[in-house]
């Protein structure tokens, strides 16, 4: 099973660790992802704030990439997913747009392949049968809150993989594992992520909204498939917690970092030496480090 | 926080209804229906996006209302609003709207029209943000978060939030001290320029609809202002 990589900007930054976990996971599963050659930034979310085309064409130049490359795209980032893919709809739903991209783009692109969650191609295209004779540990019953937020499921009539409200892949990850998934209320909330630099006191509003039901499920983690949505609730988990008075103290994994885990790699290969919150605690009281 | 600003919020909205004809402009519904793509004449007011908005408690119109005031053409109203820059993209209002308005994708038209008619966002720092983030692609075709944070920082003066997070985040290798610049920086140069020819060309064939609309408000919107 081989896919065309976008890691998008943040995974060679900020998120990097969730970058080194997808590779590794991915060479212990066998999947193949080849890095899309000079890919560029997809624009999110500031592109579409200004200039629709712009946002479109962004997008596009490492789509026409992938295109030549005869591969599917799979993304890591949500909202990586959320643009690429806005983009394979709107050239494929509309000729004149596509034309007008092409135009701004100065070279050709046909949509023709199409873009893909990271989650969405390791639980349901790759698949949980396949993963579980790979499995090395269990989770132990680790109570998890598995936390999509918005790019990831919406607007659902363009990322087409999950129900919007009550999301399923991951937690179906979460019980492969040997987890227990929570239920709770704030799986699509959003953590306000474009708001993070210029308005930080409302993103602490919303990342205590979110901690707190995760606490009150009894969660003893999250699971997150977003750079914005870790950043948001793992290293602004600890100004919130001064800000708000409130202690929750829960760690935050991507899920490339819980499923490496349970594949029997470790915490270095992983990247979980760069967290806020402590991710190693509880992997240890599950006796998994 | 929220008393007092919704009574003022009933209040404005109230009067822009009851001016009707007084600073309103018909064609502001068709406006922004064309460049947002979804029929915000659809919108009968539920409340069901103020009800899924994570940000309506910071916003100084809730979603519903903009929709009202763009069918009531009160361009002024809605174009100098918060609101139309406060909402984080989330999609909540548009997945669940009953009569499937795209409320999000009303208010990125609503974003592209303000900087089109030359209004100053009520939200500078966020526009600000938006416009150093996509100088950063533009410039090396991938955004350099340490570069855009440090200029974002220089620029609002706002120099020590967030060094909390920031040097750990340096430790960690989180933050890389150089960008990255793709080969098809050429590329990407052009293709920016392309788009903004484009968009010259859309502000001047709005100008005639803004001078009417102006002689209609009997004013001008302010000018000026920061990013594309």
């Amino acid at each position: 099973m081989k896919y065309a990589y976008f890691p998008g900007c943040s995974l060679s930054g900020t998120a990097r660790e969730y970058d080194r976990s997808t590779r590794a996971v991915a060479r212990a599963l066998g999947l193949d992802l080849e890095e899309i050659p000079d890919w560029s930034c997809c624009g999110a979310t500031s592109a579409h704030a200004t200039d629709k085309l712009l946002s479109l064409a962004l997008p596009a130049r490492s789509l026409a990439r992938a295109d030549r490359m005869g591969l599917d795209v799979v993304a890591p980032c949500a909202a990586c997913f959320n643009r690429l893919r806005t983009t394979v709809h709107a050239v494929r739903s509309d000729a004149r747009v596509a034309d007008e991209i092409r135009e701004v783009l100065g070279e050709e692109y046909g949509a023709r392949s199409q873009v893909y969650a990271l989650p969405d191609v390791i639980v349901n295209r790759y698949g949980l049968d396949n993963i579980a004779p790979r499995l090395k540990k269990s989770l132990g019953g680790m109570k998890v809150a598995c936390y999509y937020g918005c790019l990831l499921v919406r607007p659902s009539a363009i990322t087409a993989f999950d129900d919007p409200e009550d999301p399923q892949t991951l937690d179906r990850l979460v019980r492969a594992l040997g987890g227990e998934p929570v239920v709770w209320p704030a799986k699509t909330e959003c953590c306000g992520a474009s708001l993070s630099i210029t308005r930080t006191r409302v993103v602490w509003q919303l990342a205590a909204q979110i901690l707190t039901a995760a606490q009150k499920a009894g969660a003893e983690a999250i699971v997150v498939a977003c750079p914005f949505c870790q950043s948001n609730l793992d290293m602004r988990q600890v100004q919130a917690q001064k800000w708000s008075g409130r202690r929750w103290n829960i760690p935050v994994y991507y899920f490339t970092q819980l499923l490496g885990v349970a594949l029997g790699l470790s915490p270095g290969e992983l990247g979980l030496e760069s967290h806020f919150v402590d991710p190693l605690g509880v992997l240890r009281q599950k006796a998994l480090v | 926080m929220r008393g007092a600003g919704a009574g003022r919020e009933a209040e404005r909205v109230s009067k822009a209804v009851l001016h009707l004809g007084e600073g309103t402009e018909p064609g502001f519904l068709r406006e922004v229906e064309q460049e947002a793509g979804t029929k915000v004449s659809l919108c009968y007011q539920c409340g069901k996006c103020a009800a899924s908005c994570p940000v309506s408690f910071v916003m100084d119109l809730e979603p519903y209302q903009v929709m009202r005031l763009v069918q009531l053409g009160a361009r002024d109203e809605v174009l100098r609003s918060r609101t139309i820059w406060l909402c984080a993209s989330c999609t909540a209002c548009s997945e669940r709207c009953p009569r499937e308005v795209d409320v999000a994708a009303a208010m990125d038209a609503l974003r592209v029209l303000a900087r089109r008619a030359g209004y100053r966002p009520a939200e500078g720092q966020i526009a600000l943000f938006h416009g150093l983030f996509l100088d950063s692609v533009r410039d090396t075709g991938r955004v350099h978060e340490l570069g855009l944070m440090v200029r974002y920082k220089l620029k609002t003066g706002d120099l020590f939030s967030d060094l909390d997070v920031g040097l750990p985040m340096m430790r960690h290798g989180k933050l890389k001290p150089v960008p990255h610049r793709i080969r098809g920086t050429e590329q990407m140069r052009v293709l920016f320029w392309r788009v903004r020819a484009r968009e010259t060309a859309a502000v001047h064939q709005s100008t005639g609809a803004a001078r009417e609309s102006e002689a209609a408000a009997g004013g001008r919107p302010e000018k000026g202002g920061e990013g594309r």
